[in-house]
């Protein structure tokens, strides 16, 4: 059962990556635009920032 | 009459249509050169594209991003790009667009509510998955010091994670409770509460059953409900305060010979007001200098537009046609002639208050059930074991049990997904109440001017007048910006007749427009001007030298989709209605044209809305669409209401629905929606009815452990949720 002691912290710790991936994903207002971000995908423009 | 002098803001038309009295204080400064344009008509990537990069090529413009969620665009350009310049190359590019007062908007550009929410529903998923993670082992076999860490770990998550995503519930619950109310959300807070009390005390003594899993699951769908619930209030709300922003509330004061921009707030009786052509009077007034036309279809619903001369008394409201005017303004603001509507829409709003919708209903009956459940089956299980541990446990297990994850997404989960499909068509949802009540409805009542017209008239019969005369009359048009004339241009170039060559056109403001032709004197215009006798419709009339003057005549243009939506309506049974405040003729003929038999003409606005709620008492519901000051009584008295996005903004206010793009054929469809909306809500209802009729029993048995507890909530929130999904077929 040591193994435990490893994987608990484990999966805390990669459950909080994806809760502070989350978290800075609502701060950055990535969910403003769902409808539009959706198909934006489909645009063969380049978009906002990324620009080359 | 004499009730209600100062009705809430809500309420009160003359506020609404000046809007500047209540939003000037609280507006934000907007950034210098941001403009924001709403964009009913975009739906597509290619749409995003061509706007972004259509308004991209433009002069001056640095920056434009779309949004096509909130169907809006905001532009970043240089402070001499105007608005205006971006709506025709937009028109150009073949989209329609409004102006926004970025000022009136920054409020939601950032929904604070909104995402305050969704990082307590993250912090709660996240809390919720791995505790099930604990928990699965636990349920598939852990014992005594496993298990017991287990449980603390579990503790140790739950505890913060419930102390920040249940804050929500806790507050409602407590300003319920402070009010000495039930709500929903007190069974909530206390089957959370219990949950982990009981289950913090079975781990402090090793026992077998802890019930952190379920508390946070609990939270974690709920907060779901109440987010998703919250965003279609978001968008409706945004998009409301965006059809409040498309009115431009400034007026131009005349003092000491010059003109000033001002808002129409700071509007004093007894200043003199300048009002050009195309500009609406911004308050009720007297006509000092100047000579025009008045169109006054907002306020009365007539199609005709009316001389205007000095010394004519001028409401607010009225729409300025032909020549500039100087007004002096009598009353301004609040004490408007508009003002009188409010005590109609007063007192018509009263009888809709006391509509319930049904979750209020299911929560009137759940609440009390729920608390009498779990107390008894405490009460129950103490008597008989005398073992506060095992009853306490027992009652957390019922609370848990009934918890409304089902009812409290069932609503939430469909509303959304019918107002989601609803927007997608351009129709907006501006009350919780108003898809159910929609569903009721089997009457329907249409306003005619602006709402199944477009309030733009279109020349009749040109194929009737000699060319030479329409060549005359098509020239003399053109020299004119006069809605009639602009029609009679159109069907001209459209018929392809060349314009005969008039000299020396001159408009005569309020009368017509006058030229030269081969010598002789033409003229186009009012009836008692060229010297003719006035017919019944709308027309306009022309006089070649001394020869007898003939007529134009125009019928006003049908809105795209009218006639389908009225013959939908009339093939299913519901009665069809035509209430109009123009003359007899012309709504005669509307009526004709579209099958529909009962109509009423000249009716004041009061009798609108004492028609309307005639057919309430009568036991009818009644759907009313109307678009004018007139109108607004009538919308508020009815059963559930709808107006086009170019109504005016009172009625608006009084509506519950608004029609953002200018095809009425929404309509049909919408009551479709609304029917099969309002059956998934039952649907959903009689299946969270069918899970506790199951699950209870064993709960107050004694039979339900945690593994049971959380199969049973999950399944009928998803089930509840999937079956909301139904709704959303036919994306596009």
């Amino acid at each position: 059962m040591n193994i435990l002691v490893y994987l608990i912290p484990v999966s805390l710790f990669l459950g909080g990556i994806g809760l502070v991936a989350f978290i800075y994903t609502v701060r950055s207002n990535q969910y403003d635009d769902p409808e539009g971000d959706s198909r934006r995908i489909l645009s063969d423009e380049w978009d906002d920032r990324p620009k080359p | 009459m004499t009730v209600a002098l100062h009705p809430p803001a809500s309420a009160c038309p003359a506020c609404a249509v000046a809007p500047a009295a209540l939003e000037v204080a609280g507006a934000q400064e907007a950034q210098p050169g941001e403009i924001v344009l709403s964009l009913p008509t975009i739906h597509c990537a290619a749409c995003i594209a061509k706007v972004e990069g259509g308004l991209a090529r433009h002069e001056g413009v640095n920056a434009v991003r779309v949004n096509l969620t909130l169907k809006r665009a905001t532009i970043d350009a240089a402070p001499d790009v105007t608005a205006s310049d971006m709506i025709e190359a937009l028109a150009a590019l073949g989209y329609e667009a409004h102006e926004l007062d970025a000022g009136a908007l920054s409020a939601t550009a950032t929904d604070r509510a909104g995402r305050d929410l969704l990082m307590r529903l993250a912090v709660a998923g996240f809390a919720s998955m791995n505790v099930m993670l604990l928990s699965v082992a636990v349920w598939s076999g852990a014992e005594d010091a496993t298990r017991d860490m287990f449980h603390w770990i579990s503790a140790a998550i739950a505890l913060p994670a419930i102390a920040f995503s249940g804050q929500p519930f806790f507050r409602n619950a407590w300003a319920a409770l402070r009010a000495g109310r039930l709500n929903m959300d007190v069974p909530i807070t206390l089957a959370i509460l219990l949950a982990i009390g009981t289950s913090l005390w079975e781990t402090a003594l090793s026992g077998h059953h802890a019930y952190f899993d379920a508390a946070l699951t609990l939270t974690f769908f709920l907060l779901a409900g109440r987010y998703l619930d919250h965003r279609t209030r978001a968008i409706a709300r945004s998009a409301a305060e965006e059809l409040t922003a498309l009115e431009v509330p400034r007026a131009w004061l005349l003092e000491d010979g010059t003109e000033r921009e001002v808002p129409v707030a700071q509007l004093r009786a007894g200043d003199l007001i300048v009002v050009r052509p195309g500009g609406r009077m911004p308050v009720d007034g007297e006509i000092e200098a100047g000579v025009s036309e008045l169109d006054r279809a907002l306020l009365t619903g007539e199609t005709l537009p009316v001389f205007a001369g000095p010394g004519q008394a001028v409401s607010a409201g009225e729409l300025n046609l032909t020549g500039p005017l100087t007004v002096r303004a009598t009353a301004v603001g609040r004490d408007t002639s508009l003002h009188r509507m409010a005590d109609l829409v007063a007192v018509a709003e009263s009888g809709r208050a006391n509509y319930t919708s049904l979750a209020d209903k299911a929560a009137k009956l759940y609440a009390p059930g729920v608390h009498i459940l779990s107390a008894l089956a405490f009460l129950g299980w103490y008597l008989a074991t005398f073992d506060m541990r095992t009853a306490l446990n027992i009652a957390a297990a019922v609370l848990i049990i009934t918890c409304p994850c089902a009812l409290g997404l069932a609503v939430p989960a469909v509303t959304t997904a019918a107002s989601g499909r609803l927007f997608r068509r351009g129709m907006l949802i501006k009350d919780g109440t108003a898809l159910e009540r929609l569903a009721e409805v089997d009457t329907v009542v249409f306003d005619k001017t602006g709402t199944l017209t477009t309030g733009t008239p279109v020349l009749m019969g040109l194929d009737q007048i000699d060319t030479r005369e329409a060549g005359i009359a098509l020239a003399l048009a053109m020299g004119s910006a006069h809605p009639l004339s602009r029609a009679i241009v159109q069907a001209g170039q459209a018929a392809g007749i060349a314009p005969a060559s008039v000299s020396e056109i001159e408009e005569v403001p309020g009368y017509g427009t006058r030229g030269i032709w081969q010598g002789q004197v033409v003229r186009l215009g009012r009836a008692s001007w060229v010297g003719a006798v006035p017919l019944a419709v709308t027309a306009s009339y022309l006089q070649v030298g001394e020869c007898a003057p003939i007529s134009l005549q125009f019928e006003d243009r049908l809105r795209d989709g009218a006639a389908d939506t009225v013959a939908q309506f009339i093939a299913r049974g519901f009665e069809v209605y035509l209430i109009s405040g123009d003359s007899a003729p012309s709504v005669e003929a509307m009526a004709e044209r579209l099958g529909i038999t009962r109509w009423m003409a000249e009716t004041l606005p009061a009798d609108k809305a004492a028609r309307v709620a005639a057919l309430g008492e009568a036991g009818r519901r009644v759907l009313m669409v109307g678009d004018g000051l007139n109108d607004t009584a009538a919308l508020a008295a009815a059963h559930v209401s709808i107006s086009p996005a170019s109504a005016l903004d009172a009625a608006r206010v009084a509506s519950d629905m608004v029609l953002l793009g200018s095809d009425l054929g929404v309509l049909a469809e919408a009551s479709t929606i609304a029917k099969s909306a309002t059956r998934r809500i039952r649907e959903n209802f009689r299946i969270a009815t069918v899970y506790n009729l199951v699950a209870v029993p064993l709960a107050v048995a004694g039979l339900a452990t945690p593994l049971i507890a959380a199969l049973a909530m999950s399944s009928s929130s998803i089930i509840v949720s999937l079956n909301a999904l139904r709704l959303r077929g036919g994306r596009g």
